[in-house]
C-alpha cells in the first residue's frame, strides 16, 4: 500500500487522504497513518509546487554547475558535497559518473551572484580541481511535467 | 422517398435487414453537443504513449511506406508469440498459428466468415459489444444469444451457455473482461465453459482485448485449458492496453487450418495491416509495459471511485474486475436505459451509453466508462446525483 500511495502523491500531492482513499478502495485512516509514518521515516521528504517560473516577475538566473574534484582520504566526495549541499541557493546536487563528479544546480538572483558563487564559496575549497558553468537558458519539462503548451486533441465524446 | 423505393433491391438482402443501430441518433445527439462530460466513449482517454508515436514516425522517416507480408511482419508475429508466452502461458508459433490484422474488428469478421456455412449458429453472449450480431449476419450466420446477467455480476453462466447449444451450434464467442459489463470468468467457469466447447466440438473465438486491463487478480485465457488450444481462436489487439485505437491493429492466434482460412479471406480483402501501424504495435510490444502499467493503474484508481460514487447514489453497481466500464442498474429511476440517458444528457451534460446498444437484455443498464479523467468522474457523478435526486 505504501508504493501505491507513493505513486500518486508522486502525481499529485495536493489529494487529500480522503480522495487518495477512494481511489485505492481503502480506509481514510489507513491513508493517514501510511503518509505519517512514511514522513516519519523520512521516505517522504516534503511537498512543493512544480512552478513555470516564465510567469513569475521575480527571475533567477540558474545553472547547472559540472564540478571535478580530487577526491579526500578517507572521506571520499561525500565531505565536499554536504559542504556544497548547505548552500540554499544550491537547489539540487548529484555525484555523477563519468569525466566530471558533481553537478550542482544554482538559483541566484543575478549573473553577478553566480560568479561570486563559483569564484568565493566553489573554487576555494580545497579538492575543487575544476568547475564548467552552464546557464539554463529555458526549461521544456520538470519532474516529468512539460512546461510547454500542447495542443488540445478531441475525439469523440462517445464511441461504442 | 421515391427514390430511396425505386432503388430498394440495390442492396443485399442480408445487409438491408441488419438491423439500424438504434443508438445511432442517440450518439450524434452527443457528438453533436458542446460541453459534454463523457462517460460514454468506449476508448482511452489517454493519448497513444510517446515512444509509440515516435516509433511510427521513425518509420516513415525511414521510408517504411511499403506492404508487408499478408501475414503482417514476421518481427511483429514473432514479439506477439513471445508476448503471449510470456504474459499469458500461450504458446503459438508466429510462421503459421498468427496473423496481424487491422484490429479486433477485422480478426473477428475474418474468424466467423472463414468457419461459417450458411445457417450455422454462432453463440454469443450479450449484453456485449456491439459489432458481434451483425457480424455473425453478415457471415451467413446464425446469431444464438445467451444472456448474462446481474445477479452473477454478468459473468457467463455455464448452465445458460448449455442451454443454447443445438446440433447447428459451430462456435461461440467470448468476450471476458467484457464491454460493457467489466465482467470476467472465475476458473470455475472458463473450466466449465471449456469443458462445455470439448463435449460439443464447437470452436471457441475469444476477444481478449481487454486481457491486460484486469485489476484483480491475473487474467487467464480459455485456450490454455486442456485440450482447448486446437479450438481456440484468440482476438486481442493494441487498442485498448496501450491506447493505440486509431492505429487499426490487432490479431489472432489459433490453429493452423484456422488461420489460414482467415488469411486466404486477409490476403484478398485487406491484403496487410498499415506497416505504420505494425511498427508501432512492435514498439508497444517491445518497450510498451511501463507506460501500460501507468494507464493500468489510473484505471483501478478511476474504477473505485466510480463504482463508489454510482452505489451511494442509489445506482446498484458490482465492482467490475477488468476493462473500463461499470455497467450500474438504473431500473430505480423508473426510466428506461434510453430516456436514462437522453434526459440525463439534455439536463446534465453527462453522456453514458444505453444498455440496450449493447443487446435488449441491458434494457436497465447504462454503460459507464470511466475511460475519463478523475475530476471528471467526480463532475460526472455529482450531476448524476442532482438527476436523479430531480427524478424523486
Ligand atoms: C470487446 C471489443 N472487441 C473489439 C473491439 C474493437 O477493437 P479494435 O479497435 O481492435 O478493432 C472493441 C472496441 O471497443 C471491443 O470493446
Amino acid at each position: 500500500m505504501k508504493d501505491k500511495i507513493l505513486k500518486i502523491l508522486g502525481r499529485n500531492a495536493r489529494l487529500s487522504n480522503a480522495q487518495i482513499a477512494e481511489r485505492l478502495d481503502i480506509s481514510e485512516q489507513e491513508v493517514s497513518e501510511t503518509i505519517a509514518n512514511l514522513e516519519n521515516d523520512g521516505i517522504i521528504k516534503g511537498y512543493k509546487t512544480l512552478i513555470n517560473e516564465d510567469y513569475l516577475s521575480e527571475k533567477k538566473v540558474k545553472a547547472m554547475i559540472y564540478i571535478k574534484i580530487n577526491p579526500e582520504k578517507d572521506k571520499g566526495f561525500d565531505h565536499i558535497a554536504s559542504r556544497l549541499s548547505k548552500f540554499p541557493e544550491v537547489v539540487s546536487l548529484y555525484l555523477v559518473s563519468g569525466e566530471f563528479d558533481l553537478i550542482l544546480e544554482i538559483h541566484e538572483k543575478t549573473l553577478k551572484d553566480v560568479g561570486v558563487f563559483i569564484s568565493s564559496k566553489l573554487a576555494t575549497i580545497d579538492g575543487v580541481v575544476s568547475t564548467d558553468t552552464h546557464f539554463i537558458l529555458k526549461k521544456y519539462k520538470e519532474l516529468g511535467t512539460l512546461l510547454t503548451k500542447e495542443e488540445k486533441y478531441e475525439r469523440l465524446k462517445v464511441t461504442p | 422517398m421515391s427514390d430511396l423505393k425505386l432503388h430498394h433491391n440495390r442492396v443485399a438482402k442480408h445487409i438491408s435487414s441488419l438491423p439500424k443501430s438504434g443508438i445511432r441518433d442517440f450518439f450524434d445527439l452527443v457528438n453533436s453537443m458542446d460541453n459534454v462530460i463523457s462517460l460514454g466513449i468506449g476508448e482511452p482517454d489517454f493519448i497513444a504513449p510517446w515512444h509509440i508515436r515516435e516509433a511510427t514516425i521513425y518509420a516513415l522517416e525511414r521510408g517504411h511506406t511499403s506492404y508487408t507480408s499478408n501475414l503482417g511482419l514476421l518481427s511483429l508475429r514473432e514479439e506477439i508469440c513471445n508476448y503471449l508466452d510470456k504474459n499469458y502461458n500461450l504458446d503459438f508459433s508466429a510462421d503459421s498459428e498468427c496473423i496481424v490484422t487491422v484490429g479486433v474488428s477485422e480478426a473477428l469478421d475474418l474468424i466467423l466468415r472463414a468457419i461459417i456455412n450458411p445457417g450455422d449458429e454462432i453463440i454469443y453472449h450479450e449484453p456485449c459489444y456491439v459489432s458481434y450480431e451483425s457480424e455473425i449476419r453478415m457471415a451467413h450466420g446464425i446469431p444464438v444469444v445467451v444472456e448474462t446477467k446481474e445477479e452473477y455480476d454478468f459473468s457467463l453462466y455455464p448452465d445458460d451457455l448449455r442451454t443454447k447449444i443445438t446440433p447447428k451450434t459451430k462456435a461461440i464467442i467470448l468476450n471476458f473482461p467484457c464491454n460493457p459489463t467489466g465482467a470476467t470468468l472465475s476458473d470455475d467457469q472458463l473450466k466449465e465453459i471449456a469443458q462445455i466447447a470439448i463435449e460439443n466440438d464447437l470452436i471457441v473465438i475469444t476477444d481478449e482485448i481487454y486481457s491486460e486491463l484486469t485489476y484483480d487478480g491475473e487474467h487467464t485465457s480459455i485456450a490454455t485449458l486442456p485440450e482447448m488450444k486446437d479450438r481456440t481462436v484468440f482476438l486481442h489487439g493494441f487498442s485498448k492496453a496501450y491506447a493505440m485505437t486509431g492505429f487499426r491493429i490487432g490479431y489472432a492466434c489459433g490453429p493452423e487450418d484456422l488461420i489460414d482460412a482467415m488469411m486466404k479471406i486477409h490476403q484478398y480483402s485487406m491484403l496487410c495491416a498499415s506497416i505504420l501501424a505494425q511498427e508501432a504495435a512492435l514498439e508497444a510490444l517491445i518497450n510498451g509495459e511501463t507506460e501500460m502499467l501507468k494507464m493500468k493503474d489510473e484505471y483501478c484508481e478511476r474504477r473505485n471511485v466510480i463504482v463508489k460514487g454510482l452505489n451511494e447514489i442509489g445506482l446498484k453497481c458490482f465492482k467490475p474486475k477488468g476493462a473500463f466500464y461499470v455497467f450500474p442498474n438504473i431500473t430505480s429511476t423508473g426510466l428506461t436505459s434510453v430516456e436514462f440517458a437522453t434526459q440525463l444528457l439534455n439536463k446534465k451534460q453527462v453522456a453514458v451509453v444505453p444498455g440496450t446498444a449493447f443487446g435488449q437484455c441491458g434494457e436497465g443498464f447504462v454503460r459507464c466508462a470511466y475511460a475519463a479523467s478523475i475530476d471528471d468522474i467526480k463532475i460526472a457523478l455529482k450531476k448524476i446525483q442532482e438527476f436523479c435526486d430531480e427524478l424523486k
